[in-house]
């Protein structure tokens, strides 16, 4: 067993995965080195150095193969934060390259396509209650700011359409658990990465001043388009899960 | 801006709003321009869900609930004693806006009683969608209600500024709403439809040859029903809904079960529980119609008008046409399999990819996310099923209810909810 160790990027599990057909490993496994606890002592271990060169040769022979599409797939196992992703994304580099021809990512019926089917629709699911979930609050510098902490790391995911649908107000999206967000200041939009975690207590005292009306206003809003008659708490819970609740505006 | 005024309007008038049961807003999209606010995609975003369980997706407002008409279901009827209030065109704009930058809603659904007359309520609700549009440079979603009897030009104007109009027609019968909406008439509710139908066909017609042409109405129309105010059955409402996805291109055909708000002869006593059970299995035939192709005279037996509460339709149909069964999983084609009961879209998808590959069996097909419980009854796998058997079973159908129904009469019994 040959264990590979990487940086834990991207490019340097995609450099990993080159270094495996290059040396072909046969009985292999990829681990991020912050991750990695070794397990068996006789495994050998492989040091990557991350080398974009390699990981773009990788990206773009997967492209071929199984489109944009799928490589957009593989960018959503890598976001999962998934104890196995390095595997299942190896596993699908391996199965492509055995067959060029097929889109190896609708063979529903492999287990590990069926696992990477299924973490994508998990991605998938909370990348767009991100985008449904974000609530902005107006700060008195005039940025709109939000706080996320969502199960998975789906801000790269969520960038473009924050930036499509916002291009005349400054506004700041934070992932408060990965401690780092997205900026966008009226001309670009792009991550930044704070050295220690911006600390959030008392920053409503920074809020502009007609902030809490408009959130009064919400969730007034909120309240009174709820037909009691109807209530049906096992949906709303189903629809709005409880954790995210406390960063929802209307859920005060 | 006077908040507290502003509050207290909005709460009457959000109120007066909800049971209109539209919230999408899907099926346009609208790019952003450079340095402007808002843009609208395809498939629409719920950013929360009331207590009972609706997506908010719009910000769902009458401009006005004061109105001339006196409809026997309607809380903004004129004889109702209520509060009444109206919105300032500036008010809805910045209400919008503002909710809009935080993230709130996709858009404005905007909706009013008719104060005056047709023309006068519509012409206030277009100069809104025209303020946000042409001086808040918004691209965020907006529906407007069309007002019966309001006259075409007001119509071509909306089109140009909304993304969605609809009329309600209320109630689906004729004779129904000439019992509970007396002033009202279905020629006025249907003539500005048409208008807006006709303008849709010709402006795709139009953006086949020109590059530039101005957007007209492009998330389409919608209407709804309210269901179980009067005595129709499910067949009439099935085939209304046919109508018109067929003679009017609607987007969407929403129902409404009945919420007994007002006591009055002519309607269900305020005791009487909403038909939400119903209302389900009515979306349930509606998504037959417009995504397993399934048409309207498959879905209920003339002999028995209404849907089966014990069983979704499909499953229904499935039991009435028995004769259809097994369906082999491996050959049969796609439009055969999305027959199959307890098998979605998605996964009738994912079969069809994944059989290029081998051949398929019941694990593979639980792990591909079908309601196997139901599905083993009515499938042919290349080899063999034992399930089979059952399919002649004179039992069959308790067989299948035994195993699949509990669920819905749980979520949707008012019982649970009243204490």
């Amino acid at each position: 067993m040959t264990t590979l160790l990487y940086d834990g990027s991207f490019d340097g599990l995609f450099t990993a995965v080159f270094e495996v057909f290059e040396y072909r490993y046969k009985d292999v496994e990829i681990a991020s080195r912050e991750r990695f606890h070794q397990e068996n002592i006789f495994a050998v271990i492989h040091e990557v150095i991350t080398q974009p060169d390699k990981s773009e040769r990788v990206l773009n022979k997967l492209e071929q193969n199984i489109g944009k599409e799928g490589v957009n797939k593989l960018l959503k196992v890598f976001l999962s934060e998934d104890p196995d992703l390095e595997n299942l994304i190896l596993s699908a580099v391996k199965q492509s390259v055995k067959h060029p021809e097929k889109n190896i990512l609708e063979n529903f019926a492999d287990s590990d396509v069926l696992k990477i089917s299924k973490i994508c629709k998990s991605v998938d699911r909370e990348r767009h209650r991100m985008t449904a979930f974000v609530r902005f609050e107006k700060m008195q510098d005039g940025v709109f700011f939000s706080k996320i902490d969502p199960d998975f790391n789906v801000l790269p995911l969520i960038r473009k359409h924050f930036y499509n649908r916002y291009q005349d107000q400054k506004w700041m999206i934070y992932d408060l658990r990965r401690n780092y967000g997205l900026l966008y200041d009226l001309a670009t939009c792009d991550f930044f990465y704070p050295d220690e975690k911006i600390d959030i207590n008392n920053y409503q005292q920074k809020f502009h001043d007609e902030e809490k009306s408009y959130q009064v206003l919400w969730q007034r809003y909120f309240t009174k388009t709820n037909i009691v008659e109807r209530k049906n708490m096992k949906l709303h819970i189903q629809h709005v899960p409880k954790r995210y609740w406390k960063y929802l505006t209307e859920k005060w | 801006m006077n908040f507290d005024r502003l509050k207290e309007k909005l709460e009457i008038l959000a109120d007066a709003a909800k049971y209109d049961v539209s919230c999408s807003s899907s099926g346009s999209t609208r790019k952003n321009k450079k340095g402007a606010l808002g843009d609208s995609s395809a498939s629409g975003i719920c950013h929360t869900y009331t207590e009972d369980g609706r997506c908010v997706s719009l910000l769902k407002i009458l401009l006005t609930n004061h109105c001339i008409y006196d409809c026997a279901y309607c809380v903004s009827r004129s004889s109702n004693d209520i509060k009444r209030a109206a919105f300032t065109v500036e008010e809805v704009v910045d209400l919008t806006i503002n909710f809009y930058r935080r993230n709130y809603i996709e858009g404005l659904f905007l909706s009013s009683g008719i104060f005056k007359n047709a023309d006068t309520t519509m012409e206030r609700l277009v100069r809104i969608a025209k303020k946000l549009r042409l001086e808040e440079n918004f691209n965020g979603y907006i529906h407007l209600k069309s007002i019966p009897g309001a006259s075409d030009d007001l119509m071509q104007e909306a089109a140009l500024y909304a993304d969605r109009l609809s009329v309600n027609i209320e109630i689906p019968t004729e004779s129904g709403l000439k019992l509970l909406a007396p002033e009202k008439n279905r020629k006025d509710m249907i003539s500005p439809m048409r208008y807006i139908q006709k303008g849709i066909v010709q402006y795709q017609d139009e953006k086949k040859i020109l590059k530039k042409v101005p957007k007209f109405a492009p998330a389409g129309q919608s209407t709804q029903m309210i269901v179980g105010a009067t005595n129709e059955n499910d067949l009439q409402i099935i085939k209304v809904a046919d109508h018109f996805y067929k003679n009017f291109n609607l987007k969407r055909v929403y129902y409404s079960g009945y919420v007994p708000v007002l006591e009055d002869q002519r309607l269900p006593s305020l005791t009487t529980e909403v038909p939400m059970l119903r209302e389900n299995r009515l979306y349930q035939s509606d998504w037959l119609m417009r995504f397993y192709g399934f048409k309207a005279e498959e879905i209920l037996d003339p002999n028995v008008p209404f849907l089966d509460l014990e069983v979704d339709p499909k499953l229904s149909w499935a039991l009435r046409n028995l004769h259809q069964f097994p369906i082999n999983l491996q050959t049969a084609e796609y439009q055969l399999i999305l027959r199959i009961p307890g098998i979605g879209v998605k996964t009738a998808q994912k079969i069809v990819s994944a059989r290029r590959f081998q051949i398929l069996t019941m694990d593979h097909l639980k792990k591909l996310g079908a309601a196997v419980n139901r599905a083993k009854y009515f499938i042919d796998f290349n080899a063999g099923n034992a399930y089979l058997k059952y399919l002649t079973d004179k039992n069959f159908r308790k067989l299948l209810i035994g195993g699949s129904s509990s669920k819905f009469h749980n979520q949707f019994s008012q019982q649970l909810s009243l204490f």
